[in-house]
């Protein structure tokens, strides 16, 4: 089985859903012959032509009203934002007509085919606007799936998920482990489900829960606290939204226990849905007030970023402090 | 790169050197101008066109009236406008894709949709095709090709760019026509929509009715500039500025410009100016911005007497005919409106369907959840009792929530 990074994962997907159906096309800024800035959409013009795969003038309202139309016609468009920090002037587009388009029209129209994906998140010195994790404020709309993997295979098999999935997915892939991340993916064609949580690790006295580059952080956290005996269960969530609420309550009711990090802002984070959620369900079997280990309520800082940042010691002292309450 | 020559002394240009004439055929006697030529257009589709003007018109008219009895929420008048809207439609392939703003429902008539099919989107029954989500005039029909309506503006312009592109893809020879108003091409929407389709080279048509106001703003507070069909040029697109009154001169640009849409995979722009004879929905009063003078200025314009002059200087109709069909065009409306008032509510699950594909388990049991709360108060809640399932009663929700803690 080849090694890959996960821009390599995220190209070989698209190269599998283009030459698999005519009517997938990707585009957007300096996705053409360039192959994108991250190089996510390489060689995909020369494969596939100027037609299904192309740079788009900037703009990014332009892009997404452009791919609903497309996804309306019976296109199957992925839309790229070069940016997650960049997707807000197309807000409108995703959050009033995407999000919607089913539901308003009765069933007679929808842009189930799109996907949209966009980079997010810190760790690269990108400070306030190539850094944010905006996960949240989509994860409000529904309508829209919201889908974040955590490696190569993941990424993959996430992707192709979301292309071929009949509702419209915001996919943000975590650029920091970009090329950090690699491992094995298979060469072949194979998808990963949306909407369904993985438990990544077994434990016994504290859940451990996040989605993307987090996981990484958590592995790291989750390392140290096994050193001191303490027997940890991880969930990678995947699926913003819908977001697999038995799989987490699942493990909570057994461990008694959740700590859940994420890098966006503590406030209106999603932590505190799962939270909400996961009280409201598991009530009388917590052990500890469920922890939220998160990016702080500021703008993304640039220097400060690793004090800023929701790292490894973070989310270790959270797992330690649930099981010592 | 941009084409230039050089100068040496710093001259400014502002777009005044040109300005856009205004194509016209019709004069309001229903003669044509010295010099017109009127597109090619048979007695048979002459009458399709005039039959639909005088429909919508109908329609408007009985459904303000039935707004400002009570009977409906909320509605939006076309009356004015007709000439624009049709001329445009008929100028089409019935296939091409129609993505409209929500005052052109003149386009549905023309291609067919019943009047029943309007009442029951009107009155938001369990048989409109939206499923009663949707405010009055939201229409939409896939089989007529007509995008369900989105309220939000100029949302609708790129997404007809990106469809027309779609279309392109499939080599359909079909394109699609998008209708805005004037107030809505100050969106960014407008803007990022015209650079997409020219530069991708998408068989669209950008239809801005231009009728004066976008709901109180007149359009001289909306742009500084000769109307909206000057942006054309600063995306090198075909543009042409049309009597949106005139029914002969808007279907022959529209003509025009779907052959140069579909032959030669080009965005062009058409101005139709015009003047929006109603106010601009049921919960406008316009007397509080604009003149009786200057409303009775457009009045004597209207573009269905126009082409009722026109059609009875060609020998294809007279006052008996138009007095038949007025009457029975109302007593239409009236029936199906009885109809669609009478008609249950879309049931209560269609309030989680079409949120996604498949309904997921989370709107599932808020659904459950909503079905016992109705059920608990069957009175505060008119519609929502009489269509609930019997399977699911009254009161469960603690063992519920016991059973989802473990089963304790």
């Amino acid at each position: 089985m080849p090694t890959m990074n996960m821009l390599q994962a995220i190209n070989n997907a698209l190269d599998i859903a283009m030459a698999e159906d005519d009517k997938v096309l990707c585009f957007g800024e300096d996705v053409g012959i360039f192959g994108g800035v991250f190089r996510a959409t390489s060689h995909l013009q020369e494969k596939y032509g100027r037609s299904r795969c192309f740079n788009t003038p900037l703009v990014e309202q332009g892009i997404i009203g452009f791919a609903n139309g497309l996804a309306a016609q019976g296109s199957v468009p992925v839309a790229e934002i070069q940016f997650a920090d960049y997707i807000f002037p197309a807000f409108d587009q995703i959050v009033n007509e995407t999000a919607k388009f089913r539901y308003r029209s009765g069933d007679l129209f929808n842009v189930g085919g799109l996907t949209i994906r966009a980079p997010y998140g810190g760790g690269i010195s990108g400070g306030l606007y190539h850094s944010q994790s905006p996960e949240a404020y989509f994860a409000h709309t529904p309508g829209l799936k919201v889908v974040v993997p955590r490696n190569p295979y993941q990424a993959k098999g996430l992707l192709l998920g979301a292309i071929r999935d009949p509702d419209p997915v915001l996919f943000f892939e975590p650029k920091r482990l970009y090329r950090a991340s690699t491992g094995d993916v298979p060469e072949e064609d194979y998808q990963l489900p949306i909407g369904e949580a993985e438990v990544t690790r077994e434990g016994t006295d504290v859940t451990v829960l996040g989605w993307g580059a987090q996981m990484e952080v958590i592995d790291r956290a989750v390392e140290l606290a096994e050193a001191e005996n303490i027997s940890c269960e991880v969930i990678d969530l995947r699926s913003i939204l819908p977001w697999d609420q038995d799989s987490v309550v699942e493990s909570v009711l057994k461990t008694g226990r959740l700590v859940i990090t994420h890098e966006a802002p503590l406030t209106g984070g999603f932590a505190g849905e799962i939270a909400a959620a996961v009280q409201d369900r598991c009530f009388l079997y917590l052990e500890a007030p469920i922890a939220r280990v998160t990016g702080m309520d500021t703008p993304f800082p640039l220097t400060l970023e690793k004090e800023y940042l929701a790292d490894y010691l973070k989310v270790y002292e959270a797992i330690k402090a649930s099981v010592a309450f | 790169m941009t084409k230039t020559q050089d100068i040496h002394s710093p001259e400014f240009l502002r777009g005044d050197e040109f300005s856009i004439p205004t194509f016209r055929l019709l004069k309001q006697d229903g003669s044509l101008y010295e010099g017109a030529q009127a597109p090619e257009l048979p007695r048979e589709l002459a009458l399709r066109i005039y039959h639909s003007m005088v429909a919508t018109r109908v329609l408007d008219e009985r459904m303000l009236a039935a707004q400002r009895q009570g009977r409906l929420s909320f509605y939006m008048q076309c009356i004015g406008e007709e000439a624009a809207v049709i001329g445009a439609t008929a100028a089409l392939d019935d296939a091409d894709m129609i993505m409209a703003q929500y005052r052109e429902q003149g386009a549905l008539v023309y291609r067919g949709f019943s009047y029943d099919e309007f009442m029951n989107q009107l009155f938001g029954n369990e048989l409109d095709y939206g499923k009663g989500r949707q405010m009055p005039v939201h229409y939409g029909s896939r089989k007529l090709h007509y995008m369900t309506i989105s309220s939000p503006l100029a949302t609708q312009i790129p997404q007809a760019a990106g469809y027309a592109y779609g279309q392109k893809l499939a080599d359909e020879a079909l394109c699609t026509l998008c209708f805005f108003g004037e107030g809505a091409a100050s969106e960014g929407d407008f803007h990022a929509a015209l650079n997409m389709a020219a530069v991708h080279e998408a068989p669209v048509i950008f239809f801005c009715r231009n009728n004066g106001y976008a709901i109180s703003t007149p359009s001289i507070e909306q742009f500084a500039a000769d109307g909206v069909a000057p942006r054309a040029f600063g995306y090198r697109m075909h543009v042409i500025r049309v009597d949106g009154n005139d029914i002969l001169a808007v279907l022959a640009a529209t003509r025009e410009a779907r052959r140069i849409a579909v032959e030669q995979n080009k965005p062009v722009m058409i101005e139709a100016m015009s003047y929006r004879l109603a106010a601009h929905s049921s919960s406008d009063d316009p007397s509080g911005y604009r003149s009786k003078k200057e409303e009775e200025v457009w009045r004597e314009k209207d573009p269905i007497l126009r082409m009722q002059h026109w059609l009875i200087d060609q020998g294809w109709w007279n006052d008996d005919e138009e007095k038949a069909l007025q009457e029975s065009l109302r007593r239409e409306v009236l029936e199906t409106m009885k109809r669609a008032e009478k008609r249950p509510p879309p049931p209560l699950e269609s309030l989680v369907s079409d949120v996604y594909a498949d309904v997921t388990p989370a709107l599932q049991q808020q659904l459950d959840q909503l079905k016992r709360h109705v059920r608990q108060y069957p009175d505060a809640y008119p519609k929502g009792a009489r269509s609930l399932d019997p399977d699911v009663a009254a009161g469960h929700d603690a063992s519920d929530n016991d059973a989802s803690q473990g089963g304790k």
